[in-house]
Order: structure tokens, then C-alpha cells, then sequence
């Protein structure tokens, strides 16, 4: 294991304790190590979400959908994979891999509505509904191309 | 192991990303939008201090972590000091041979919001980039003290309506200027200086890479437009972060060594100071005419400031 083993060798780690039993946020002590990983994190970086063992204290595996009271939407026939959407996500919400933007990560998205702003297109690939809005229904009622403003 | 590249977009979305979701930052915070970029941004194993503020209790919320690195929570002032702590020891255990791993490349960072950076973390971080750490220091400039309610910092620029410095019949909010931390971290002997926005993505990326690569102590001081405080709506918060940078309010640029400054990024449309101020709630009371004169004086004080960077850039001292 790398760097990560060195900082983190300590017994008390929250994995140990929290095996025996549920440790409370006041039973928490100093040194005390939460692991983001159920196992090796040295190569973290090399390996997408799915492929990775994710830990029950790694926030990944939780939700704030409840945030959300609109929802982005997105519609993939107008997309140019541009990943403007990914690169301005504040949470690490759009789903992109080889290049191609797959889609949206409901557990994890709150809804600002960013993500619809940087989109380039016309119409906008990435539309913001109600968040009970029914998806098909978004997409059946997508705008049709702006045009430009003659001058 | 995947090679980071940061070539164009295209490429830069293949990284793995390390800073993940379900943290609790309000919607469309900038903070996030920073943090997520330093760590796709590289391959290396990273060591990552965040003192208090909203970077650190929105991330930490007991029992989940949203860092897949070694992120070590430290109170308000020591962000430096935990970095610089962290890398000391990495040396010592590296010299004595008592790594597991010596080979893995590793880089030692540090997150600070302005209050800890600007105020009650300035000593320690001027003691961290005086040892000479090899350590990048990343400020998430977002003018004030968000995380307990918007309390003026010494970031926090004339004009702006903060709970400590509230505008009202006989104020118009904060007095004073804001700190230029670019300039004290240069002169402090910070190897690397770079003033960056998430807006201008790449520009960023190239400055958190030219920063992890220079050996010792680095400052980065990151534009991270509030939604909540600067009160803007939260699907504007890269808008409003163009309008920062194309109005020169947050010039771009870059100090190596102390001396060299280059001027990264040159709007092609300069737009007026009145348009990003006129974006944001906490500067509505300016546009009343008795403050009028408070938009003018920043105008001006813009465009002295960008005639001095060029000036500076020019003379190479
Ligand atoms: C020594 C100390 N003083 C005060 C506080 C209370 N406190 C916690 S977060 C915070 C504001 C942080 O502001 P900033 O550093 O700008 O970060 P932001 O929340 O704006 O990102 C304050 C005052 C503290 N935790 N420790
Ligand atoms: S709405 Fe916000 S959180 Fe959701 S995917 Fe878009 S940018 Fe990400
Ligand atoms: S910003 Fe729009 S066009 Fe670009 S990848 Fe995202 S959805 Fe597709
Ligand atoms: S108050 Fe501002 S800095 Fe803090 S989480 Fe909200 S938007 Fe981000
Ligand atoms: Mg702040």
C-alpha cells in the first residue's frame, strides 16, 4: 500500500471498531481514521466508480436526492459530448466515460441547474423539470431549435 | 494507471474522479467545483489538509467521508501546518527508509477558506511557506465567512453587505480593501503563485499542475463565487464566475519565483465592474445613488490594477 497506509496504520481505525459495533460521532477519537475503501486505495485514481470497492463510509454510497425539487433531464439526440456538463458539476453528478456523457447520478445531483446553463446546444440537451416529472414525458416535450434572431 | 490529461475536455473527462457526491455543499457551490478539479487534475496519491469551514464540515459529515485520498480534518488556522507536518514526516520516513511504498508519487496539499487564509490561519501558513514545504496552499476565496453565516473577512471587498459590516441607511457596507494575497505570497517566497477560476477550467487545471510540480511551497488563490452568500441563484455560479474574470474584478494571472508575473488570461471583452456587481444580492444597495460613487471608485481601481499587472508582467521584476 501506498502513502495512504502510512497516515492510516493505526488500529484504532473506524473499519476495526466499526465492525464490533455502530461507533457514535461522540465515541469518536482523536487519530481515529475513517476508510473510504474496503480495500487498497493506492490506485484509486486508475479506476472508474463501478469498478471500485467502495467503503459504508465513503459518502458515494449515499444520497442527497431528497435535495433536489427540480431535476435536470437529459436528452441524448442533441448532445456533442462536449463535457461541459462534467467538468462544472459541483457534485460530481454527470456520468461520462470513453469521452461520451452517459447521463445524470440522481443519488448524488441537487439540482442547481449549472449543469443546463454550460450546456451548448440548441435546443439545450440538458433541461430542468419538476423532479416528479415523469422523464419520458421531458423528453417528448423537448423545444425545438431556436433561431437566430434576424437582424 | 491512467494518465491525466487535461489536453481538452474531451480527454480531462476520462479521470477517475476522486471528490465525490453526497457531500453536503449547498447546490452550485464553487468550492466543489475547485476541490473536484485539483484531484482529477492528477494521478498522484494525494495528502490533502481542509481546515473549518464549509469545505471541511460538508465533507466530513460523521459517518461519511467524500475523499477517496488521505484528507486529514484540522482546526480553523492549520491547514498549512497540517500539510507541512504531513510532508515533513513523509521526508524523515522516506530518509530513514521506512516507507512501505517510497516510489508512489505523492503531493501534499492544502485547502483554507479566506477567513482561515486571509485572517486566523495567515501566521501559520506565512511559517509553512517560509520553511520552504513542498506543498501546494489553495485558498477558496469566496470573500467572506461562509460557513458561519457570511461574516466580513479581510477578503471581503469594499462595498459588500456582510453580517459584520451590514449596509444599511449610514453604511454601505464594508470600508476596506481587499487583502492583495497574490503579492504577500509571492513576497513571502512562495515558489508559485496563481490567482484561478473554475470557469476558466483549463487555465485552472494548468495552474494546480505547474503548482504540484514545482518543488516547495505554492499558493493558489481560487475565485469560488458563493451562491449562497454572494446571493445569486445557484444555476449561475459559472456566469457569475465569467463575469469576475471578464470585468478584471479577478484578473488571472501568475508570479514565479517572486518576480516573474505573466498575465494568464486577457478577455477579449472586457465587460464593466457594474455588470458583476449587478449579478449578485450583496451588492444591490451600490446601485442606489447615494452608493453610486463606490461602483465608479471600483471601476477605477480595476482598471489601475490591470494597468499595474501589465506593467508588471512587462518588466519582468
Ligand atoms: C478558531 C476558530 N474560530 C472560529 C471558528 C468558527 N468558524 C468555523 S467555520 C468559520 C468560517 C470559515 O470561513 P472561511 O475560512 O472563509 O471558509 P468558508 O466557510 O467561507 O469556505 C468560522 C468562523 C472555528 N471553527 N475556529
Ligand atoms: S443539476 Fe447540478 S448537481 Fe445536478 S447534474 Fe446538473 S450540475 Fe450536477
Ligand atoms: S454540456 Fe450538453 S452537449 Fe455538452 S456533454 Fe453535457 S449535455 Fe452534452
Ligand atoms: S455557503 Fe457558499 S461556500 Fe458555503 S457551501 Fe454554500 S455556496 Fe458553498
Ligand atoms: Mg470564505
Amino acid at each position: 500500500m501506498g502513502i495512504g497506509n502510512v497516515l492510516s496504520n493505526d488500529k484504532r481505525g473506524m473499519i476495526e471498531l466499526g465492525a464490533e459495533k455502530k461507533v457514535g460521532w461522540d465515541e469518536v477519537t482523536h487519530g481515529m481514521v475513517l476508510h473510504s475503501f474496503e480495500d487498497d486505495a493506492t490506485n484509486i485514481s486508475s479506476q472508474k466508480a463501478e469498478d471500485r470497492n467502495y467503503a459504508q463510509f465513503n459518502s458515494y454510497v449515499a444520497t442527497v436526492a431528497s435535495w433536489r425539487v427540480v431535476k435536470p433531464v437529459y436528452n441524448r439526440d442533441i448532445c456533442i459530448d462536449c463535457q461541459n456538463c462534467w467538468v462544472y458539476c459541483p457534485d460530481t453528478s454527470i456520468i461520462s466515460r470513453d469521452k461520451q456523457m452517459l447521463g445524470i447520478d440522481y443519488d448524488h445531483c441537487k439540482g442547481c441547474g449549472v449543469c443546463v446553463e454550460v450546456c451548448p446546444t440548441n435546443p439545450k440537451s440538458l433541461l430542468m423539470f419538476a423532479e416528479l416529472h415523469n422523464l419520458e414525458d421531458a423528453i417528448a416535450s423537448w423545444p425545438e431549435k431556436k433561431k437566430k434572431e434576424e437582424n | 494507471m491512467a494518465i491525466t490529461s487535461t489536453k481538452n475536455l474531451k480527454e480531462f473527462s476520462t479521470a477517475n474522479d476522486r471528490f465525490e457526491g453526497a457531500h453536503l455543499l449547498c447546490p452550485g457551490c464553487a468550492h466543489s467545483m475547485i476541490v473536484r478539479e485539483l484531484m482529477n487534475c492528477t494521478d498522484d496519491n494525494l495528502v490533502i489538509a481542509t481546515n473549518t469551514g464549509c469545505l471541511e464540515v460538508s465533507t466530513a459529515v460523521y459517518p461519511y467521508t467524500s475523499w477517496d485520498t488521505s484528507w486529514i480534518h484540522i482546526g480553523f488556522e492549520n491547514a498549512a501546518t497540517a500539510a507541512a507536518g504531513a510532508e515533513a514526516m513523509y521526508k524523515a520516513r522516506k530518509r530513514k527508509g521506512t516507507l512501505k511504498n517510497p516510489d508512489a508519487p505523492v503531493k501534499f496539499v492544502a485547502f483554507g477558506g479566506d477567513g482561515s487564509t486571509y485572517d486566523i490561519g495567515f501566521q501559520w501558513l506565512s511559517g509553512a511557506v517560509e520553511r520552504g514545504h513542498d506543498f501546494t496552499y489553495i485558498c477558496l476565496d469566496n470573500e467572506n465567512y461562509a460557513n458561519t453565516g457570511g461574516q466580513r473577512s479581510s477578503s471581503t471587498p469594499i462595498g459588500a453587505n456582510t453580517t459584520t459590516a451590514p449596509a444599511g441607511r449610514v453604511s454601505y457596507g464594508k470600508k476596506e480593501n481587499k487583502k492583495d494575497m497574490m503579492a504577500i505570497m509571492a513576497a513571502n517566497g512562495a515558489h508559485y503563485v496563481a490567482q484561478v477560476a473554475p470557469n476558466k477550467w483549463k487555465n485552472m487545471a494548468q495552474a494546480f499542475q505547474k503548482a504540484l510540480a514545482t518543488e516547495g511551497p505554492c499558493y493558489i488563490n481560487a475565485i469560488s463565487a458563493c451562491t449562497t452568500e454572494w446571493k445569486f441563484d445557484s444555476k449561475d455560479t459559472i456566469h457569475v464566475s465569467d463575469l469576475a474574470t471578464d470585468s478584471l474584478v479577478f484578473p488571472l494571472y501568475e508570479i514565479i519565483d517572486g518576480h516573474e508575473l505573466n498575465i494568464t488570461y486577457r478577455p477579449k471583452n472586457v465587460i464593466p465592474v457594474r455588470d458583476y456587481l449587478a449579478a449578485q444580492g450583496r451588492f444591490r444597495h451600490l446601485f442606489k445613488p447615494e452608493n453610486e460613487h463606490v461602483i465608479e471608485e471600483w471601476q477605477k481601481r480595476v482598471d489601475a490594477n490591470w494597468e499595474r499587472l501589465q506593467r508588471r508582467e512587462e518588466a519582468r521584476v
